[in-house]
């Protein structure tokens, strides 16, 4: 094919108008009819993959429910769902391509703090409401946000002084070299600070590191009463085997706040995971009717190749209700109208018990857990009932400024 | 004292550790030029022969030390004939062709067992020097890596298949007009590499995250270390594993692990500046 420039000049003319066009009049074209459409944008291929897989099996399952009693206004529910296969690029173009060539009426998704901060601006441009389902290191600000996940305030603060409580005041920081890890490692500083403990060193660990040799020398000489760990990835997991190896393990604990999110406890050998510690928002063993029915639901659909459902599923099937019962209140699926029927308050009652919409912060109330890993599965030790968010809420009030966008790094 | 043993012991477990990763790279590009960047998915095979043969049954050591390079040896032939052997001198063209391969291989291993983590745990336990604690299994990868180059070193300087690999690999026209059989010998090397990467994934499974994709993690470093250690297929090798790891578990020791990578790298670029054709090139010259 050849390309004179008129011909060019004509379609490039033609094409940049039919890509304004949907801007324009999306909100008055936006058809009242037919089915609700909720976008969803998970990694279903890649090295997200596992983690990716049981949250849309969860967005599968609320819809499916919600379907079941009727819809929403009197109109079914209709899932759209694209795999973003692990890669940014692909967040930020099935992102646009769900605002405006979709014209979904909300958006379930994002799983690292990467993909989220790719796909936020793409929502709040094109006046798509947007829920984030994924724990995560706190401080987004955004009226056309929701963060459904829990946030250090809600498990680290927990998990940090119950550790310390049993095994002693040093301690000894390893983490993930990437945003997560970094900010994650700070908060565990602060917890074991207010505590008063010490923590003798940090160590971050690039994702490809695979030698975990001299970082084991290293914390025995500094000589820890425990181990905090942020590690991440495929890569990381060799360290619990390493460390186990060196026959570490009943030495010095570890308490984790990412052990367990895909399927640690699984795969690793019972000898080298029983005794870690971890603090999530839910835990597949929850012994709740409400969880149980949860988890038999997604299990029953997918068969034992399940991934572990964790915090994420849990979280993920939450936030569609929560959304569900904003549509119900608005009586509308209109953007503003939800978002101002989710800032009274709204809660649903869900796996992990109940979740509340809390208006300032856009983040979530909700129940949270700390459990131990015993013969390759999670013993849920103890629940704290109703966590607020304090973290973003010390940096946030969407009440006061409605128009803040900001995703905060916490000061610490 | 007793720290400078632990700490000499990783530098040991280090330099062991890229020897075994390396070996299979080294033969298959210091002997046969080709550039196999599917290197690290047979590293990632062996380490799943090894975790389903265990997990079925299999004992661990049979499974590490014959079925993972059995196997990856024979995948390792298989692609010698069905790719590799269309595309001996044209090393832009193997590149592409092995990158393809990797991804092919993942993406098959993703479809059937999973992206999940598996694994084997290690198969000896721990031991005490003094205040400190290190795992028995360093020493037995150290005593690997000296048993599978002293093999190397015996099979290329002392047996006739050795000798003949050795003829080709310097001139292949020649030795076909004294009637050997280059293709065959290709066949055979591109083999015994591949199941030499698949012994290191087999060795390795037990110290590692077992995944698809975890062969990214050791690629940059085996061909840092081919690439330092020259032409010198056995004492390129064994020099520029004893540096690098060395470097990199010292520095991952006094400073931190990123630092320690951080280090490795800018040591090896130093290094191929000042010595373009590797360590060997200068110092080992000519020699095995």
């Amino acid at each position: 094919m050849t390309l004179s420039r008129r011909k060019f000049i004509r379609t490039s003319a033609i094409g940049g108008a039919a890509l304004a066009a949907p801007s324009l009049i999306g909100s008055v074209a936006r058809a009242q009819d037919g089915p609700i459409k909720l976008g969803s944008l998970h990694d279903l291929a890649g090295p997200l993959a596992a983690t990716g897989e049981p949250m849309v099996y969860a967005i599968m399952l609320a819809v499916e429910e919600i379907n079941a009693a009727g819809g929403l206004l009197g109109r079914e529910v209709e899932l759209i769902n694209y795999d973003t296969q692990s890669n940014i690029q692909l967040y930020s173009q099935y992102a646009q391509q769900l605002a405006v060539r979709d014209k979904v009426d909300v958006i379930h998704g994002g799983i690292t703090s990467a993909s989220r901060e790719a796909i936020r601006p793409i929502f709040s441009r094109f006046r798509t409401l947007y829920f984030y389902n994924t724990l995560y290191e706190g401080g987004v600000c955004d009226r056309n946000t929701f963060n459904t996940g829990t946030t250090p305030a809600q498990t680290v603060e927990k998990l940090v002084p119950y550790a310390m409580n049993l095994w002693g005041k040093k301690a000894y920081i390893i983490a993930a070299d990437y945003n997560y890890g970094q900010i994650t490692a700070k908060w565990m500083r602060k917890y074991v600070e207010d505590n008063g403990g010490e923590v003798l060193s940090t160590d971050f660990f690039p994702l490809d590191v695979t030698n975990f040799g001299p970082s084991i020398s290293r914390i025995q000489a500094a000589g820890p009463d425990l181990l905090l760990s942020a590690m991440v990835g495929g890569n990381h997991t060799a360290f619990y085997r390493q460390w186990a190896a060196a026959g570490l393990k009943d030495e010095i604990p570890i308490a984790s706040t990412t052990f367990g999110l895909v399927n640690e406890p699984a795969t690793l050998e019972d000898t080298e995971s029983t005794g870690v510690l971890g603090s999530y928002g839910y835990f597949e063993e929850l012994q709740t009717p409400a969880s149980q029915a949860f988890v038999k639901a997604i299990k029953d659909r997918h068969g034992a190749q399940t991934p572990y459902v964790s915090e994420l599923a849990a979280a993920s099937y939450e936030g569609v209700h929560l959304w569900a019962e904003g549509v119900k209140k608005a009586g509308s699926v209109d953007r503003m109208e939800v978002i101002e029927a989710l800032e009274t308050g709204l809660s649903f009652d869900g796996p992990s018990g109940q979740v509340v919409v809390d208006p300032k912060t856009h983040h979530v109330t909700r129940n949270t857990f700390l459990a131990e890993v015993e013969n390759r599965a999670w013993n849920v030790l103890e629940t704290f009932e109703q966590q607020q968010p304090l973290d973003t809420a010390a940096v946030c009030d969407l009440e006061a400024n409605p128009n803040d966008t900001t995703h905060y790094i916490i000061d610490i | 004292m007793d720290l400078a043993i632990i700490v000499g012991l990783d530098v040991i477990s280090g330099i062991a550790s890229l020897v075994l990763i390396s070996a299979g790279l080294a033969v298959i590009f210091g002997m046969m030029k080709i550039i196999n960047l599917a290197h690290g998915e047979f590293l990632m095979l062996g380490a799943y022969a090894t975790v389903l043969s265990v997990s079925a049954g299999v004992n661990i050591w049979f499974a590490m030390l014959v079925i993972a390079p059995v196997f990856v040896g024979l995948v390792g032939v298989i692609v010698e004939r069905c790719l590799i052997q269309f595309l001996y001198g044209r090393l832009v063209d193997t590149m592409l062709a092995t990158w393809g391969l990797s991804l092919v291989i993942v993406g098959a291993t993703t479809m059937i067992f999973g992206n999940t983590i598996v694994g084997v745990s290690s198969p000896l336990g721990g031991f005490q020097v003094g205040a400190y604690q290190s795992s028995l299994y360093t020493p037995f990868l150290a005593l690997m890596a000296v048993f599978l180059m002293t093999a190397v070193f015996g099979v290329m300087r002392y047996t006739r298949a050795g000798l003949i690999a050795r003829a080709v690999m310097q001139n292949p026209e020649m030795a076909a007009t004294l009637g050997v059989n280059p293709a065959r010998v290709y066949m055979a090397t591109f083999g015994a590499g591949a199941a030499m990467s698949g012994l290191a994934g087999g060795l390795l499974a037990p110290v590692a995250g077992v995944v698809p994709t975890m062969g990214a993690a050791y690629i940059a470093k085996a061909f840092i270390t081919v690439v330092g250690g020259g032409t010198s297929l056995l004492w390129g090798l064994i020099s520029a594993s004893g540096l690098f790891g060395f470097i990199n578990q010292i520095a991952a020791f006094l400073t931190t692990p990123v630092f320690g990578e951080v280090i490795l790298f800018i040591a090896a670029v130093v290094l191929i500046r000042l010595l373009p054709t590797g360590i060997a090139g200068r110092f080992f010259k000519g020699r095995l």
